[in-house]
């Protein structure tokens, strides 16, 4: 069953997909800038066919899988140890509040001399993005278990072990879930954003150079297979979610 | 008093908040004895701010008193919580990510205790507090006062015989908090438990006490010791009884004057 609001969104989606394919049916907009999101399938129905890009594609989940991952574990600990350490985190706090107004990206080349011209530049421009998110998402919901939550815990006598794995994950997992969630799309746009800049291979490789060569039906078609990866990532991820905390009524 | 019904011994009991950044050490408690009858139902009121929840905490077992001592059944309590304590605290302490079954179940669980077991001590108490048809529900589901039992639920299935309530009912109009008490009352009966209640309402105190604990403004010490002596069996129709106006007035004159002090005193 689906909801009207998502019944009115996928008749938008539709509809606008429609109009597209009209007016470049119709010759109002030029192959040069647009094609048709028939088109567009038809290109990443070929792509998909192609050894080629099936190894672009399967190096950018790669070096995507290996940020998220990364940026999950360091995140989660530093968060943690941060939260345990409420100096440092007072001296950090600035820090990780204007951290995304820096743009790391800047850093990209640097990580390229430091790695080479390989995957590890990728992974670590991904990870740069994501970590922090991961931090930020960790130590805010650690912080936010309520001093009743832990003090009935105090009174139980839990073990160390128990008080992390029994009390403080799940009365955090809302914001630790919101964290990852952050992780897979910062490493993403992290991973995509080098390969378009410099890189050997991987699918923002692949879209950089079917640009450069005119190749349009190429280009849009792995774009749209990209738009698609990531949507049907986010979607799943969202469904768990909801799943998982309709029932704590929003928290 | 004869000593060995003496569950709970507080002697000079004085808690300073030490000083941080600037500001003065501050004197919440004390100094400050008392003697709790095993099975009593024992009250203390107080204007806000005089260290009830301090005292709370020092006698959980969750701070160290500054001075003092402080003894559970004959052993030291010295900053870490006795077996046999039960607490349910100011604070909404339900678990959110647990249904009411698992909130109840928890402390038991962690113990290793078999879930037949569990069973058989976590339907019972749900019942005893109005929720066995909530089992299955989860926290946000149930009202304020409905999460509150649920803490007490949660408490009283580790069976304390000693069970300490910071206003548990203070977020509730005052229907409500009538009935709670009669509840209250019964799970006392039930479980022979000592009961030490902090409340700020007076009439609460009354209602339930065998005995309550009046205390100054900060820092705060007893300044007089009622002696209810209603009956075992009673209920919260004891409102109407001429002696319960007794109380509450002789409650109220011992506290004006404190509670104005607390006011002036910010
Ligand atoms: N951890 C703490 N550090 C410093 N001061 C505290 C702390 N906890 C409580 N206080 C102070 O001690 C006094 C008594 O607090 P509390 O016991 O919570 O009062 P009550 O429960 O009677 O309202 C208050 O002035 C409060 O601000
Ligand atoms: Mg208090």
């Amino acid at each position: 069953m689906m909801t009207r609001p998502g019944k009115l969104r996928w008749a938008l989606i539709i509809a606008a997909l429609a109009l597209l394919e009209g007016a470049c049916r119709l010759g109002f907009v030029s192959r040069q800038t647009i094609i048709a999101p028939t088109a567009m399938a038809a290109g990443a129905w070929q792509a998909l066919g192609s050894a080629e890009m099936r190894g672009h594609i399967l190096i950018t989940l790669a070096s995507v899988a290996q940020s998220i991952g990364l940026a999950i574990v360091v995140g989660f600990a530093v968060g943690a140890a941060l939260y345990r350490l409420p100096r440092l985190r007072r001296t950090l706090d600035p820090f990780l509040a204007s951290y995304y107004a820096v743009p790391a990206f800047v850093f990209y080349p640097v990580f390229i001399v430091l790695f080479g011209l390989n995957r590890w530049p990728l992974v670590a421009i991904g990870f740069v993005f994501a970590v922090t998110a991961v931090i930020i998402n960790t130590l805010d919901g650690l912080s936010r278990v309520p001093r009743g939550v832990r003090r009935t815990a105090a009174v139980m006598k839990l073990t160390p072990l128990q008080h992390i794995f029994f009390i403080m994950l799940p009365a955090a997992a809302p914001w630790l879930f919101t964290g990852a969630k952050f992780a897979v799309v910062y490493s993403f746009i992290g991973v995509i954003a080098g390969e378009f800049v410099l890189s050997g291979a991987g699918l923002g490789h692949a879209i950089a150079f079917a640009y450069n060569s005119f190749d349009n039906e190429t280009m849009y078609g792995l774009m749209l297979l990209l738009f698609l990866i990531v949507g049907g990532i986010n979607m799943q991820l969202w469904i768990w979610e909801q799943r998982l905390y309709a029932r704590r009524g929003g928290y | 008093m004869n000593t060995s019904s003496v569950q709970l011994c507080l002697r000079g009991v004085t808690r300073v908040f030490p000083a941080v950044e600037q500001q003065k050490p501050l004197h919440a408690l004390g100094p400050l004895d008392l003697d709790l009858r095993r099975g009593e139902f024992f009250s203390v009121v107080g204007p806000s701010g005089c260290g009830k929840s301090t005292l709370l905490d020092l006698v959980a077992g969750l701070a160290r008193p500054t001075a003092g001592t402080i003894t559970f059944e004959g052993r030291p309590v010295a900053g870490e919580v006795p077996d046999g304590i039960g607490v349910v605290f100011q604070e909404d302490a339900s678990f959110p990510w647990l249904s009411v079954y698992d909130n109840a179940a928890f402390a038991l669980r962690r113990a290793g205790m078999a879930e037949k077991d569990i069973r058989e001590r976590v339907d019972p108490t749900l019942a005893a507090v109005g929720l066995q048809s909530f089992a299955g529900a989860y926290p946000a589901q149930l009202s304020g006062g409905m999460r509150q039992r649920l803490c007490i639920a949660r408490t009283l299935v580790t069976r304390p015989r000693l069970l300490l309530l910071d206003e548990p009912f203070g977020a509730l109009d005052q229907q409500t908090r009538l009935l709670m008490g009669d509840e209250l009352l019964d799970l006392w009966r039930l479980t022979d438990a000592t009961v030490f209640l902090i409340t700020h309402s007076l009439d609460e105190a009354a209602l339930l006490s065998d005995r309550i604990g009046v205390m100054s403004a900060r820092p705060g010490v007893f300044i007089d010791l009622v002696d209810t002596a209603w009956p075992r069996e009673r209920d919260s129709r004891i409102v109407s009884d001429p002696a319960f106006g007794r109380v509450t007035g002789r409650l109220w004159e011992m506290l004006r004057g404190q509670s104005l002090k607390a006011l002036a005193g910010g």
